[in-house]
């Protein structure tokens, strides 16, 4: 059971990082729950691998500190640190059968046989994995094998965390939502910190309580699924999250707002204000297909443009628009009227996200 | 649902047949021909049947050079095998250490058999060679043409010095197969090197072991050149191998039927140890 603290940590694999570029991890500083379940969502090559490594102990960081219940633990091996780890690929003993997978690291710990015994076959059960116990672990399919490997981590008493790499990747996609609940489950009856990474952010929504959307080397941000949704605090997260990504336009400043192409924009008079006290030229506004607003006939704060193309998803259509030459999506429900080659497109006010150096601002009022 | 027949299919395995019949259906058939028939000249033949097997079953210089080449092989195994597992496992796995090893390893493999047993001809004189010299100078009396034990121990230390590499290197293939992620789960579960060793890097290393084990066998079982050039076979008989005994009987006496009779029983024992090798090796863990 432990609170995960990652004090101002930083990682290079070079040796004299001389500029922000040669950081595989910039400095951050999170403290994560006893008890919670997170996601470590980013595309591939972000640094997430490497936090996750970094967390076990397989590495240990250029800069800063890991605090697991407020003790320093960058010196530990993953064995001291008393943590577990599913990897990619399911790592199991091939020799052994299932039974003796499950023991293996308490017979490495010298546990008494008849404890041993008790303890493999509670976690057994809770695995589902009762039947084949006495089978050889090498004949296990690929999701079998991936709760042998999480039952190694939930067999011991004294686990502290259970680090997921990407753990579904090779089990089959009619598979991976049963396991993902089993995660769940095993979540709930365990109390264990869980840390999950993964590049799928389906998979990191239902399985955490938290998403730390990494990017770069940082944690862009961190927070609920649906924060990550509303409120994307980085042009990435609005980017990275949702599908299709958040619509992103390039503006200028205006008396009342901000503009592009002539188009006017009006902004809240909180962010307005904001924007009259920076200097910088990098703005955009941001909003999420889901909220654009489409109609068929002209409103009033209502755009002008082009249908380009529908895409028909089943429950729902994507439609792309071309508002002044910039390639806008919308998301419309079944029920929704669909507009033919020209379309009105608002942007209501609460969903209208500034960025200003791709970083989201918000006024006072919320 | 029936099948089509179709056995213009047959013409097309044709080339094959021709090429196997030729390079080893014909030859076979011509020693099978050989070791049932006595033949005095061209002309002159006679069919015999299984008496040169009778006979070649009972010869003592064969049975004593089977038993020989038995106690050969394996002491060449147990040497080899694991000795060519802790050398793979104490190998570096990356940098210029790595490429120095591989190409130190790979040297003496590239010998030529006749040159390995020259090599340690002079190697181990008393006389002029840095090994026999330093065993005398140090007070071992060791003289490998004159004491059988010498010329044993010499003969075996020639076969590990020339192909332990060759297990080494096929170990050390495998151990680099194993992924990293591997060891991490171990040092998680807390794994001790021991158990590290046996549960995942020998079951990992169980496949190329079996062929390590089996070139190493028919290699050994079929070992000429070198003891032939290191000790004639001598002293006495003490160092002659199965082939060198079949050579003397087929070229040097002539006998040709008995040899070829010698050839064939020779071919099924070792068709016979490895297959025996491979099946219990493939099995072991279906065994459970």
């Amino acid at each position: 059971m432990a609170e995960i603290h990652l004090k101002t940590l930083a990682h290079s694999y070079s040796a004299n990082p001389q500029s922000d570029t040669e950081y595989a991890i910039r400095e951050m500083d999170h403290v994560w729950d006893q008890g919670g379940a997170y996601a470590l969502l980013g595309p591939s090559g972000c640094g997430k691998s490497t936090l996750l490594n970094i967390i076990s102990g397989l590495l240990s960081p250029s800069e800063g500190e890991v605090l697991f219940d407020g003790q320093r633990v960058n010196e530990l091996s993953p064995a001291e640190r008393n943590i577990a780890q599913v990897f990619q690929f399911p790592v199991i003993y091939d020799s052994m059968t299932v039974f003796d997978n499950l023991a293996f690291p308490l017979r490495n710990m010298k546990v008494r046989e008849s404890k041993v015994q008790k303890k493999v076959l509670e976690i057994a059960e809770i695995l589902e994995l009762q039947d084949v116990l006495k089978n050889k672990a090498k004949n296990l399919t690929a999701d079998e094998k991936q709760k042998v490997s999480m039952g190694r981590g939930l067999v011991r008493d004294d686990v502290s965390a259970i680090l997921f790499d990407e753990p579904l990747t090779v089990i089959d996609p009619h598979l991976k939502w049963k396991l993902r609940r089993k995660l769940k489950q095993i979540h709930e009856q365990f109390n264990l910190t869980m840390v999950y990474v993964t590049h799928d952010q389906l998979e990191a929504a239902t399985f955490a309580d938290k998403i730390a959307l990494m990017y770069g080397g940082q944690i862009v941000q961190f927070g609920t699924p649906r924060e990550l949704f509303e409120k994307p605090n980085h042009t990435f997260v609005g980017y990275f999250i949702g599908s299709p990504g958040m619509n992103f336009i390039e503006v200028k400043r205006s008396e009342s707002g901000v503009e592009f192409d002539g188009l006017k924009v009006s902004l809240d008079e909180g962010l307005q204000d904001f924007l009259e006290q920076i200097p910088s030229s990098n703005l955009k506004i941001g909003i999420r297909p889901e909220f654009v607003h489409v109609s068929v006939e002209s409103i009033t704060g209502s755009y002008e443009c082009a249908v380009t193309h529908v895409e028909d998803l089943g429950t729902y259509k994507i439609v792309t628009l071309d508002l002044k030459g910039r390639s806008l999506k919308a998301r419309l429900d079944e029920d929704q009227q669909v507009p033919e080659h020209k379309a009105y497109v608002s942007f209501p006010k609460q969903w209208l996200k500034l960025y200003v150096d791709e970083y989201l601002v918000e006024g006072d009022s919320e | 649902m029936n099948k089509v027949e179709n056995n213009k299919a047959w013409f097309l395995v044709l080339p094959v047949v021709l090429l196997v019949a030729f390079s080893a259906v014909v030859p076979l058939m011509t020693v099978v021909n050989y070791s049932v028939q006595d033949i005095f000249d061209v002309n002159t033949a006679y069919f015999v049947g299984a008496e040169w097997y009778r006979e070649i079953l009972q010869d003592p210089r064969l049975q004593d050079s089977l038993v020989r080449q038995f106690i050969f092989s394996f002491f060449v195994l147990l040497i080899e095998i694991p000795l060519g597992i802790a050398v793979a496992l104490m190998m570096p796995t990356k940098g210029r250490g790595a490429s120095l090893c591989l190409i130190l390893l790979a040297i003496p493999l590239l010998i030529p058999l006749n040159v390995v047993g020259t090599i340690w001809q002079v190697f181990g004189r008393t006389d002029i060679g840095l090994f026999g010299w330093a065993l005398t100078s140090i007070g071992i009396d060791y003289n490998y043409a004159s004491n059988p034990i010498d010329a044993w121990f010499t003969v075996l230390l020639m076969d590990v010095w020339h192909w332990t590499s060759l297990v080494a290197l096929l170990c050390y293939s495998g151990l680099r197969a194993i992924p990293d992620a591997y060891y991490q789960a171990a040092s998680i579960d807390r794994a001790s090197g021991w158990a590290i060793f046996r549960y995942i890097q020998l079951p990992k290393l169980q496949s190329v072991l079996v062929i390590g084990v089996l070139l190493r066998f028919m290699d050994s079982f079929m070992i000429y050149t070198e003891p032939f050039v290191l000790t004639g076979g001598g002293p006495g008989n003490s160092t002659t191998f199965l082939s060198q005994t079949l050579t003397q009987m087929a070229i040097g006496q002539f006998d040709v039927g008995p040899a070829a009779a010698f050839s064939l029983i020779y071919f099924l024992i070792v068709l016979l140890v490895s297959w025996l090798f491979f099946t219990t090796i493939s099995h072991l863990d279906k065994a459970k």
